[in-house]
């Protein structure tokens, strides 16, 4: 028993040590999304709090949890504050199964694609009840988009998913990233490129973001989903968001360029220094580069609308994904890629 | 192991209480959501005897699509919020027969098994693959039920879009193509004239 209540308590340190990066991360991701934006629009963002505005997403935070939360009249008051604990929850333990390096991961488990996969299809639910228990039109219909949009390019992000799983032979994370080493040609980026493409703009749709943001489009329905929600409880579903998209970001390096491993690995001279070597520090900063096409995206593109989002999920990816599987049955059956 | 047991146990409870509450709670968005709870659950029950494959399909499909478009439609319907009395005194006959042929079926399965306790798996060693496991049974072994199981849903899908596609001359649809053909020239007629200003 005791033994096992240690387990428990290091797995517990461990979690921790996930946990409390991812949030850090958030919270400078924020900072960053507005000092991109800014630079975009040819001004500076935020330069007041700290040095560079480096303590603006501090006090970001502190100004959220001081400030009071309304429940609405007639809101589904236990389901209104647990919609912000269901969106979040996924989006952190969908962590635990992503390799940050070859022997960094929580849990190695043998489906985690799936594990990832099914969490992330689960945080759909804190939008769709948060939008319900609102008792507001505009949360309403703001619910209901998010739910009919993730459902849809769920499809098409699995079976983009089902390409890597082909040419991998395997579910396991790590595993489907030491299928990938040799080269930065033998990445799964090139045999997939549209299935690359695809998988990260219906990442991008999962997650709501601009230019799939119909889910909270401030024009139409002020603020979609969360139009009620004040104080930490729209914090936590802030935080939810920009998890779940750095978890997008680091699938996005994981399955397509080649995780941890280094671009430099393969090339004569450079590939035998340390450059060549793999580490968290290449994760890291292919994940930051998805992280800043999320930004680039928000800053460059105008809103989609409702029907021509469907019609690009439907009729225009999942087609595509179905053809490209194909494709990759052949280059596995040719042995160009996989083993 | 106590933990295993503990966790077992904690789950069963929660499974069996919210597969209750979705039969007598008067709200039709409260009792899907016990049913999302019940359905995840069975999956946490799966995980503790190895099937992980199975506990993270279900929570795939049950839990992350189908249960989320049945929710989005339980949403959208005008049903009054009952206390759930007249509803569920009328179908408890039906329903009881229902429980008391499954709980029949359920017997019969163990009776035959033969009633002694049954041991936890084992846990398997880390080169077994869970998913590789199933797969090649599927694709051998039951190949045939597989694929028959595959046709059926495709009749299913191709007849539920037959059924509900109906071609209405009226609607206005639009077509991407020549949207995107339109140039400026087409729509936009750049007129020069003089200035009709005052005095003129």
């Amino acid at each position: 028993m005791m033994e096992q209540l240690g387990v428990l308590a290091w797995t517990w340190a461990k979690i921790m040590m996930i946990v409390f990066p991812i949030t850090i991360a958030v919270a400078y991701f924020t900072y960053f999304e507005r000092k991109v934006l800014g630079y975009m629009h040819s001004r500076r963002g935020p330069n007041r709090v700290g040095p560079l505005g480096l303590l603006q997403p501090f006090a970001d935070v502190f100004k959220m949890l001081f400030k009071e939360i309304i429940v609405p009249t007639n809101a589904s008051r236990f389901l209104f504050l647990l919609a912000p604990v269901l969106a979040l929850a996924p989006a952190l333990t969908a962590w635990a199964v992503i390799p940050f390096d070859d022997w960094l991961v929580l849990a190695d488990i043998d489906a985690g694609l799936l594990f990832v996969l099914a969490l992330t299809s689960m945080g759909v639910y804190g939008i769709l009840i948060g939008g319900w228990a609102s008792n507001s039109k505009y949360a309403l219909l703001g619910g209901l988009r998010a739910a009919a949009q993730t459902v849809s390019y769920e499809i098409a992000m699995g079976f983009a998913l089902v390409g890597v799983v082909v040419l991998a032979g395997t579910l396991n994370l790590s595993a489907i990233v030491h299928a990938q080493s040799g080269s930065i040609f033998s990445w799964f980026w090139l045999p997939l490129l549209p299935l690359f493409v695809i998988y990260f703009i219906s990442g991008v749709a999962e997650t709501n973001r601009a230019p799939f943001d119909v889910a909270e489009g401030e024009s139409e329905i002020v603020a979609g989903f969360h139009t009620e929600y004040s104080g930490s409880a729209f914090a936590v579903f802030f935080l939810a968001e920009y998890a779940n998209m750095i978890l997008i970001s680091a699938l996005a390096a994981l399955l397509f360029l080649g995780g941890w491993l280094s671009p430099f690995q393969g090339i004569p001279v450079i590939g035998d220094t340390f450059l060549g070597a793999g580490g968290i520090h290449w994760f890291l900063l292919k994940t930051a580069v998805f992280c800043f096409l999320y930004l680039w995206f928000r800053a460059t593109f105008p809103r989609y609308r409702y029907d021509q989002i469907m019609r690009l999920g439907w009729k225009v990816f999942i087609p595509i994904t179905i053809v490209w599987i194909m494709v990759a049955g052949v280059f596995r059956v040719l042995g160009w890629y996989g083993s | 192991m106590p933990i295993i047991e503990i966790v077992f146990y904690l789950f069963s409870l929660v499974l069996i209480a919210s597969a209750l509450c979705v039969v007598t709670v008067g709200n039709a968005v409260h009792a899907v959501l016990f049913l999302v709870l019940a359905f995840f659950s069975a999956a946490c029950l799966w995980m503790l005897l190895h099937a992980e494959f199975l506990a993270i399909v279900l929570v795939l499909v049950y839990v992350g699509a189908v249960m989320v478009l049945f929710l989005f439609v339980v949403m959208m319907l005008d049903v009054n919020v009952s206390p759930g009395s007249e509803g569920f005194t009328r179908y408890l006959p039906a329903g009881v027969l229902v429980a008391l042929a499954m709980a029949i079926q359920l017997f019969l399965v163990i009776w035959t098994r033969g009633m002694e306790a049954v041991p936890m798996p084992e846990a398997p060693d880390k080169d077994y693959s869970n998913t590789r496991e199933l797969g090649k049974l599927l694709y051998t072994d039951y190949l045939y039920a597989f694929e028959i199981a595959a046709v059926l849903l495709l009749v299913a899908i191709i007849a539920a879009i037959a059924l509900t596609h109906r071609r209405r001359p009226d609607a206005k649809h639009q077509d991407p193509g020549r949207q995107v053909k339109v140039r400026r020239e087409d729509r936009v007629r750049l007129v020069k004239m003089k200035s009709e200003g005052e005095g003129g």
